[in-house]
């Protein structure tokens, strides 16, 4: 259960930071009425809906660290093999790299106002994700053909299963894109559409961060990196 | 007004029923008398703590309730008074928690002369492996259980082959010998329970688990199983009989190892090989734990 | 410290109107309504419904125990299926469901001054999941097979193997989906009622100055958005399991015979995977009871809540160490043994925090102006049920001995008093309490008395008594108690009794549910304010509240939530949202 301690942790660091300027040593019943200092500790200048989004990053995150937890505990029991990962996941990971960096060319964009640049970003960012999404079952595809089946091992069982899971955020993610790229094309207000297109931004980078984690993690890396810190601990 | 005088009620009642009333533990049968003293501290604390706390609430209920003209004070808070509660608080829990650590770390560490005895379940029933003459026991794992090998006996594992095998029957104990009980389940989980010796451990199919105790007094007690293992669940009993060493000796005599039982099968080679490295059960325990400390 | 601003020198709201979302038809008003107060009426009505099957439930159950041998319609299988539905019911679809998703959705927007949550829709949806992953259960009851007998903790493997009813059918199968479509439609609500403390507060509403009503449902959501994924990662691996036969948590097994399919698993990660979760669980049902209890004994004892500070540093630090206990649970479930010294440790660390919370309640009493409504007195009785419950929690975290006392009676005993019924009697007086502001008219007295009486005590004399049957020793999770040497004739006597007791409080209930419809109609006109309390709830406009809680304007807060018999102040008690100083700036003496 490490890696969802450690996960915690840093959610509990984040909340401690932002708790520590919101002067909870403060004795209310001396202070009354609406003086200037008060005006800091109310709500954040952020947009909601970013906010928004970011407790629900943190759930998602949350989800994945307890996926990795249930990984490496499953990992050290004695049937474990792991399986050889496909070439082609190197690809689909350029593939959502790419998808990514297309967003982040739709902020910018929408951000100076250029219209076709943000339709051309959102439209490669939507075309590469869904690349990724098939690249992903092909990937199955040459597993279960090459015989490493989802209950033959442990570690194919999580390698389908974990792959999944990040594929269902994708494809949920497709959907709010979907939506703000309606708005591209018939006119949303500017305002909104720059807040929807970073919106759909922030969520793509953090599952392209999380399956940057995934991927370490399936192929090994990741538990080296455990023992590592392990060895030089003891 | 009603409330407060049931609120004193309630803390002379509770007192009264725990200490009149005819339901109570067990008489011990085994060396955990030291668990039963930590509950007996427990509840020395914890009911002056429950009385103090009730008692005080009836009392404001009773000298603060709402009468005309009352106002309340105003007191936003008392630092003093709350880190003295703190403190008490921290002594009090510590006065708890440190007792029990010690007799947990007794718990877990098994005396060097203790006698390794294995409880295997299954639904329904209990089956014991006690050690032959060698004092070992054999391997096992759960895919060697068969119909004529029902408690998955390595079958080419020399130390096993003296094992003796007590199958769905009664177990016996010598009394005032230490046993560290390894246990085993071949399919759910389940627990060894025996109300008069305190102790008691899951069982977990894959891996094997483990307790020790020295029972004190000669008797017959109960085995419960205390983990939900299906529908069987409550039905699940078995008999321990804590003997003398002559009748222990007695009953061990009469049971049969387990190359008598697989006898018939056996015949024509004798000799089984020696020297087989088969994954067994417990080299799993110790991966389990090893995968838990990370 | 702050001074005093005169009231008239603050400049109107300048709170960003929200795009208030407006029904059009009455199916969006009252049925897919997008306004968190008929969302919190869904909630709470939906709750309340599935928790009367889960009462009903531990009606047949009591009859088994009180009377073994008499009732051959309950057969092991089905008291297994009871016991599981009756426990994962009242825990997840009823408290949780009620504290968060009811009071959670009613009190939140009112409390910190804002006109509905911050993502209607959302919130919308997630009263429709919700509602879908309780009928998923209830389809459990019809399914072939019947629901799942594994008990609610769901240990594989025999939660899904042929010897437990419903393993090797569908019962299991749709009680894992139920409990994902409940997580899923939870975070849904969840962002909401977190982004709405954090973004939706109106001007002045710092967080030291927020009743602690919203501390407590406020964090108990943070820790259930953080604590929930770990029972969804464990359904869905489950599900696996069964369904396309992974070895999760399966390892070799021989199963009445015959070897099965699967190998290697760990039936143990399963447990720490569903007590990360079980855990932070608990304690999501109980800090919205915290918070809830405060504000009440503040208002009806006319005195604010003594050391509010500390009663809010208590929740956050309660909250963040119930993330590190979880293995409490687990002392004999055959893990490494070292990990015991670990987890008693933190557990009874935990006692501290939550003993001063205790300790502030009771202080609050101490010369107050004591009013004993059926709120308050709902209240004094969650303290004694609390007291009790946590202190033989002290027993059970105390490692050494939880080896005789778990998996025995005398821990149903310990979660029932304090996760079972000081929570619902905090609910109890919750609603008495605010059922004025939902419906304007006060529930009934004379029947509310009766209630509280029967409930109070009798809870007390259903569980008071059964920890002793545990300390006999009897195992929990037992459909027969014949056959066992320990369970004399006398502890049988007992059992039949507390089961009597049972149908008593049961009945209680009864009165309780009449008492909740007959008043929506017949009670007396409450007003809007009928408690003299101070929080913004009791100020808006109208009452009930109308769509948009507050009117033209919201309210401007002025003061902390508990501004209750200050002195020089002509009434006792200053609502939040009145400007203007009463006391001296200094600390009373
Ligand atoms: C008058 C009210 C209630 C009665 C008479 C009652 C009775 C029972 C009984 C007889 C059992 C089975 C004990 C066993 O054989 O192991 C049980 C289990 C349980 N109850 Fe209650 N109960 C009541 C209210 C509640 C409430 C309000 C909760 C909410 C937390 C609750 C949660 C549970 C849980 C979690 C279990 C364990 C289920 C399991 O072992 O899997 N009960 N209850
Ligand atoms: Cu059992
Ligand atoms: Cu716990």
């Amino acid at each position: 259960m490490s890696v969802i301690l450690v996960f915690l942790l840093v959610i509990a660091g984040f909340a401690g930071w932002w708790l520590s300027h919101q002067r909870l040593t403060a004795k209310p019943w001396l202070e009354q009425g609406l003086a200037g200092d008060l005006v800091g500790l109310e709500r954040s200048a952020l947009p909601t809906a970013k906010i928004g989004l970011g407790v629900f990053l943190a759930v998602v995150g949350c989800l994945f660290s307890l996926f990795t937890s249930a990984y490496f505990m499953r990992m050290g029991l004695p049937d474990w093999r792991p399986l050889p990962l496909p070439r082609l996941l190197w690809l689909n990971t350029g593939v959502l790299v790419l998808s990514s960096v297309a967003l982040q060319c739709a902020v910018i964009a929408a951000r100076r106002g250029q219209t076709d640049m943000v339709r051309l970003g959102l439209a490669t960012a939507g075309l590469t994700a869904l690349a990724f999404l098939i690249g992903q079952l092909m990937a199955w595809r040459q597993l279960t053909d090459d015989g490493y089946l989802l209950d033959s091992n442990p570690a194919n069982s999580f390698f389908y299963l974990i792959t999944a899971m990040h594929g269902l955020h994708i494809l949920g993610g497709l959907v709010g894109l979907g939506r703000t790229s309606t708005g591209a094309w018939n006119g949303a207000r500017p305002e909104r559409l720059r807040l929807g297109i970073e919106l759909c931004a922030m969520y793509w980078h953090f599952l392209l961060f999380v399956w940057l984690g995934i991927l370490a993690v399936l192929a090994g890396w990741a538990a080296t990196f455990v023992s590592i810190c392990q060895r030089l601990l003891t | 007004m009603a409330i407060a005088l049931v609120l004193v009620l309630i803390v002379v009642g509770s007192v009264l029923f725990h200490f009149l009333s005819p339901w109570w533990w067990t008489p011990i049968a085994s060396n955990w008398d030291y668990i039963d003293h930590t509950i007996t501290i427990s509840f020395w604390i914890t009911g002056v703590v429950f009385s103090a706390v009730v008692l005080f609430m009836a009392y404001c209920v009773f000298r603060f309730r709402h009468r005309e003209g009352n106002r309340a004070v105003y007191e936003p808070e008392n630092k003093r008074l709350e880190s003295w509660l703190t403190i008490v608080t921290a002594i009090g829990v510590t006065a708890l928690l440190v007792p029990g650590l010690f007799v947990w770390s007794r718990f877990v560490n098994v005396p060097s002369d203790a006698t390794e005895i294995e409880v295997v379940a299954q639904q329904w029933q209990w089956s014991y492996r006690l050690p032959g003459k060698d004092g070992k026991l054999g391997t096992s794992d759960t895919r060697e259980v068969t119909a004529e090998n029902p408690l998955g006996i390595a079958p080419k594992d020399p130390n096993g082959q003296d094992d003796v095998v007590v199958e769905a029957a009664d177990l016996h104990l010598p009394v005032d010998k230490p046993v560290k009980m390894l246990l085993r389940s071949i399919d759910v989980l389940h627990d060894f329970y025996i109300p008069e010796f305190r102790a008691k451990m899951d069982m977990i199919p894959g891996s094997v688990t483990y307790f020790w105790f020295t029972p004190t007094r000669t008797g017959t007690f109960q085995v419960l199983c205390a983990e939900l293992c299906g529908q069987g669940h409550p039905l699940m009993h078995g008999m321990v009989m804590v003997d003398t060493e002559q009748d222990y000796l007695a009953w061990l005599g009469q049971q049969q190892t387990f190359a008598q039982l697989s006898a018939p099968q056996q015949t024509g080679s004798a000799n089984p090989l020696p020297g087989n490295t088969m994954a067994s059960a417990l080299d799993v325990a110790a991966k389990v734990e090893t995968v838990e400390a990370r | 410290m702050v001074d005093v601003t005169p009231a008239d020198a603050v400049p109107p709201a300048e709170v960003g109107e929200m795009e208030l979302y407006h029904p059009h038809s009455w199916w969006t008003k009252y049925v897919f309504s997008q306004d968190a107060k008929v969302i919190a009426i869904q909630y709470s009505a939906t709750a309340t419904a599935i928790g009367l099957v889960a009462l009903v439930l531990s009606w047949l159950m009591r009859l088994q125990l009180g009377f073994p041998g008499t009732f051959d319609f309950i057969t092991p299988e089905a008291y297994y299926q009871f016991i599981t539905m009756h426990g994962m019911i009242m825990v997840i679809y009823l408290l949780t469901a009620l504290f968060l998703g009811g009071f959670g959705n009613y009190l939140i927007p009112l409390m910190v001054g804002a006109r509905d949550m911050v993502f209607p829709y959302v919130n919308m949806l997630s009263y429709w999941v919700y509602l879908l992953a309780v009928l998923v259960l209830v389809s459990s009851f019809f399914a072939p097979g019947g629901p799942t007998g594994a008990g609610w903790t769901l240990y594989p493997p025999q939660a899904i193997m042929t010897g437990t009813p419903g393993g090797n059918d569908w019962g299991i199968i749709l009680m894992l989906s139920s409990l994902i479509l409940f997580i899923i439609g939870f975070t849904m609500g969840g962002l909401n009622y977190v982004v709405t403390v954090l973004q939706g507060r109106t001007r002045g509403m710092t967080l030291m100055r927020l009743p602690l009503t919203v501390w407590g449902i406020f964090t108990a959501t943070v820790m259930a958005l953080l604590a929930f994924p770990a029972l969804f990662v464990a359904c869905v691996m489950m599900l696996l399991d069964r369904l396309l036969g992974t070895s999760f948590f399966m390892p070799a097994i021989v199963e009445m015979g015959q070897q099965l399919q699967h190998s290697g698993g760990s039936p143990i990660l399963f447990q720490h995977l569903f007590w990360f979760f079980g855990h932070p669980e608990v304690y999501i049902v109980a800090l919205p009871a915290f918070g809830i209890v405060s504000d009440l004994i503040s208002t009806h004892a006319r005195k604010n809540i003594f050391g509010y500070r500390m009663m809010v540093w208590a929740i956050i630090a309660i909250g963040a160490l119930s993330f590190v206990v979880w293995a409490h649970h687990m002392y004999v479930s055959g893990m490494h043994p070292y990990f015991g010294f670990f987890f008693a440790t933190t557990t009874l660390i935990i006692a501290v925090p939550t003993a001063i919370k205790v300790y502030n309640w009771v202080l609050t009493l101490w010369r107050g102006d004591i009013h004993l409504s059926i709120p308050m007195l709902f209240a004094l009785a969650f303290i004694v049920t609390f007291v009790n419950g946590g202190l033989t929690g002290l027993f059970l975290g105390n490692v050494v001995v939880d080896v005789p006392l778990s998996d025995t009676m005398f821990v149903v005993a310990h979660f029932h008093m304090v996760m079972g019924v000081a929570p619902i009697l905090v609910i109890f007086g919750a609603i008495y309490h605010w059922y004025p502001k939902v419906t304007g008219r006060m529930l009934d007295e004379t029947l509310g008395q009766f209630h509280f009486w029967v409930t109070f005590l009798g809870a007390y004399l259903i569980f008071f008594p059964m920890h002793y049957i545990g300390l006999i020793g009897v195992p929990r999770r037992y459909a027969e108690l014949t056959d066992m040497t320990i369970m004399t004739e006398s502890a049988h006597h007992l059992n039949s009794f507390i089961s009597i007791i049972a149908f008593l409080v049961g009945f209680a209930q009864m009165v309780f549910l009449f008492n909740l419809i007959w008043s929506i109609r017949h009670g007396r006109e409450a007003g809007g304010n009928p408690w003299r309390a101070t929080t913004l709830e009791w100020q808006t406009p109208q009452t009930p509240p109308a769509h948009g809680n507050f009117g033209k304007e919201l309210p401007i807060v002025y003061r902390w939530a508990y501004d209750y018999s200050v002195p020089g102040a002509k009434e006792d008690f200053i609502p939040q949202n009145v400007p203007g100083d009463f006391r001296p700036t200094r600390e009373p003496a």
